[in-house]
């Protein structure tokens, strides 16, 4: 089985967000990009099960849409253990036109597993992963928080409103993951630093999409009011500011 | 024209986001100068989809039938998107909960309809169509335009309070041909915890970080939960440690909420974790650290040892309810 894992590259979270002028887009002066989040656990997970020969996973490759800039992500990908990677070479205007452009990759490639982030932590949309699986006519599995190879079939745990779970399903899929797919995500060792530099890297013009949103400003969040202290002796006084002012119990 | 609400239920009632999704969709429907009409797959009686008609539904339509009674997002993709051709719906909204997460991006493929998640705010404009959107896990906010003519929206759960109106809906049992071929996800087994508050249903949530020092010390946490009637919940570094389970663990990576009513106790409050929380109408920081960044997130704030201050909460608590 081949698995494919789509990655975003986001701003670091702990990033002081800035908006250019107008407010159009953020500005990308000094923001250290990193991958997505739950791409890089999805990424994780994916090597942990070829790690197992038993679960017969012949290759796994990573998919990325961004410029030529965007490459050291996926030198990064390919640093913790991918083995290939394509790069569509386009802006993301918008989740539609970045899965047009992942499925049009998928049906010329053929992979078994296509593995998606629930969302990135930029724009929030949680959206990639159910529409490639939509524009390829496949099964797609949302809130995934464990995937596992079983004498060849993939059985994944999906989480439901208070509990979990188990599902199978028929490849080819996509698995939209999130917590607890895996714990800790896979850091590269010099070793496949050094070979990241050799393995190949795809890349292929995008496909005419027309984008279906547009952002057109960003705004702040309104500032929080500042913190009201009660006294740490007298909790009490905290109780009646949450019935009486806040009115929340 | 109409505005499609599709209203989830959970073992045949429908719950508190329901009615926050049907009475957003009544609003959005007097600015199109439209009628909303109300979606409900799944077995449920006459009784609780006529709820959906106090919020301002005119029509209900009701779905079911055998193959519906596992999430197959492919067969509800179809159900939903046959009924909104049916209905000539321009705007169809959704939860972004997990369900709305995995059905919204397939019907705007299907549809091609642009989507707006994890929308706060009542469209801005509806020429060009704009909706208010959460960015950058909180730390921003977008206008986005949806330029197709068909919108989906998920709507951020309690973001929209409910509005009750004169109740004169319509209950339409449809009929959809789902073709049993398409059926592919099994459900081999289930496990599901009962009879707890769960974390994204709860009105308020106590939660725990490093500051609690021991996994022993949430007996008074959990008991000021009980004594609120609020879920319990708690940081990242908490589930790792295996403390607490990991479907507690609320932040970025975690579960994204937003109650009431927020109080962290012993949680520094780094980006990561208010990713999660920073939706809660309230946060209330209990900290022994005056400088930790949670107070700045907060409005009311302890500064002060947790396990100290915890059993003379649960007291205060006590006595307010008698």
């Amino acid at each position: 089985m081949k698995i494919l894992v789509c990655l975003s590259n986001v701003p670091d979270t702990t990033t002081k967000i800035k908006f250019s002028e107008g407010s159009s887009s953020i500005d990308t002066t000094g923001i250290q990009w990193v991958i997505n989040p739950w791409d890089e656990l999805s990424l994780t997970r994916a090597l942990e099960l070829k790690d197992d020969p038993a679960n017969g996973i012949k290759s796994v490759t990573v998919a990325h849409v961004g410029p030529v800039s965007s490459e050291p992500t996926i030198r990064k990908a390919l640093a913790i253990g991918a083995d290939d990677a394509v790069r569509i070479n386009a802006e993301s205007p918008d989740a539609y036109y970045v899965a047009a452009q992942l499925a049009e990759v998928i049906k010329k490639e053929q992979f078994d597993i296509i593995l998606c982030g629930i969302e990135s932590s930029d724009y929030n949309g949680s959206m990639v992963g159910g529409m490639i699986s939509e524009f390829l006519e496949i099964p797609s599995i949302s809130a995934v928080s464990g995937i596992k190879i079983e004498s060849g079939n993939p059985v994944i745990t999906r989480e439901i409103d208070g509990g979990k779970e188990i599902v199978t399903v028929p490849v080819p899929f996509v698995a939209i993951v999130q917590k607890g797919i895996s714990k800790e995500p896979r850091i590269a060792a010099m070793r496949g630093i050094m070979l990241a530099r050799t393995k190949p890297v795809k890349v292929f013009e995008p496909v005419t999409v027309e984008p279906l949103t547009q952002i057109v400003v960003f705004e702040k969040p309104a500032p929080r009011s500042a913190c009201r202290y009660v006294d740490a002796e007298n909790p009490a006084q905290l109780i009646d500011l949450l019935q009486n002012e806040a009115k929340v119990i | 024209m109409s505005v499609l609400v599709y209203t989830e239920n959970w073992d045949g009632k429908f719950k508190k986001i329901s009615f926050e999704l049907v009475s957003y969709a009544s609003e959005v429907a007097k600015m199109l100068n439209t009628t909303v009409t109300a979606l409900s797959i799944g077995k449920i009686d006459e009784t609780e989809l006529k709820k959906l008609g106090n919020y301002g539904s005119q029509k209900i339509i009701s779905v079911f039938n055998d193959l519906v009674e596992t999430l197959d997002n492919q067969v509800y993709t179809n159900i939903i998107s046959e009924v909104s051709i049916r209905e000539k719906a321009s705007v169809i909204i959704i939860s972004n909960n997990n369900t709305g997460k995995a059905l919204a991006p397939r019907l705007s493929v299907r549809l091609k309809a642009g989507v707006g998640s994890c929308v706060s705010k009542l469209p801005l404009n509806i020429n060009p169509f704009t909706v208010y959107k959460k960015t950058y896990s909180g730390n921003a906010f977008a206008h986005l335009v949806i330029k197709s003519d068909v919108r989906i929206i998920t709507l951020a759960q309690n973001s929209f309070n409910l509005i009750e109106t004169e109740n004169n809906a319509v209950i339409e049992k449809a009929d959809v041909t789902v073709n049993s071929s398409f059926v592919k996800t099994k459900v081999t087994d289930v496990k599901k915890q009962t009879g707890k508050i769960l974390l994204t249903d709860a009105d308020i949530v106590v939660s725990g970080g490093r500051g609690m020092k021991s996994p022993d010390n949430w007996t008074h946490l959990v008991e000021l939960a009980e004594a609120l009637g609020a879920a319990t919940a708690c940081s990242r570094p908490v589930s790792d440690e295996g403390w607490r389970p990991h479907e507690e663990h609320t932040g970025q990576t975690g579960k994204i909420i937003a109650p009431n009513l927020y109080i962290a106790v012993g949680i520094s409050g780094a980006t990561q974790h208010l990713a999660g929380v920073s939706g809660s109408k309230y946060i209330v920081a209990i900290n022994s650290d005056k400088d930790a960044p949670i107070f700045e997130a907060a409005q009311y704030g302890i500064v002060g040892d947790a396990l100290k201050v915890l059993p003379k909460l649960v007291s205060a608590v006590k006595e307010m309810k008698k």
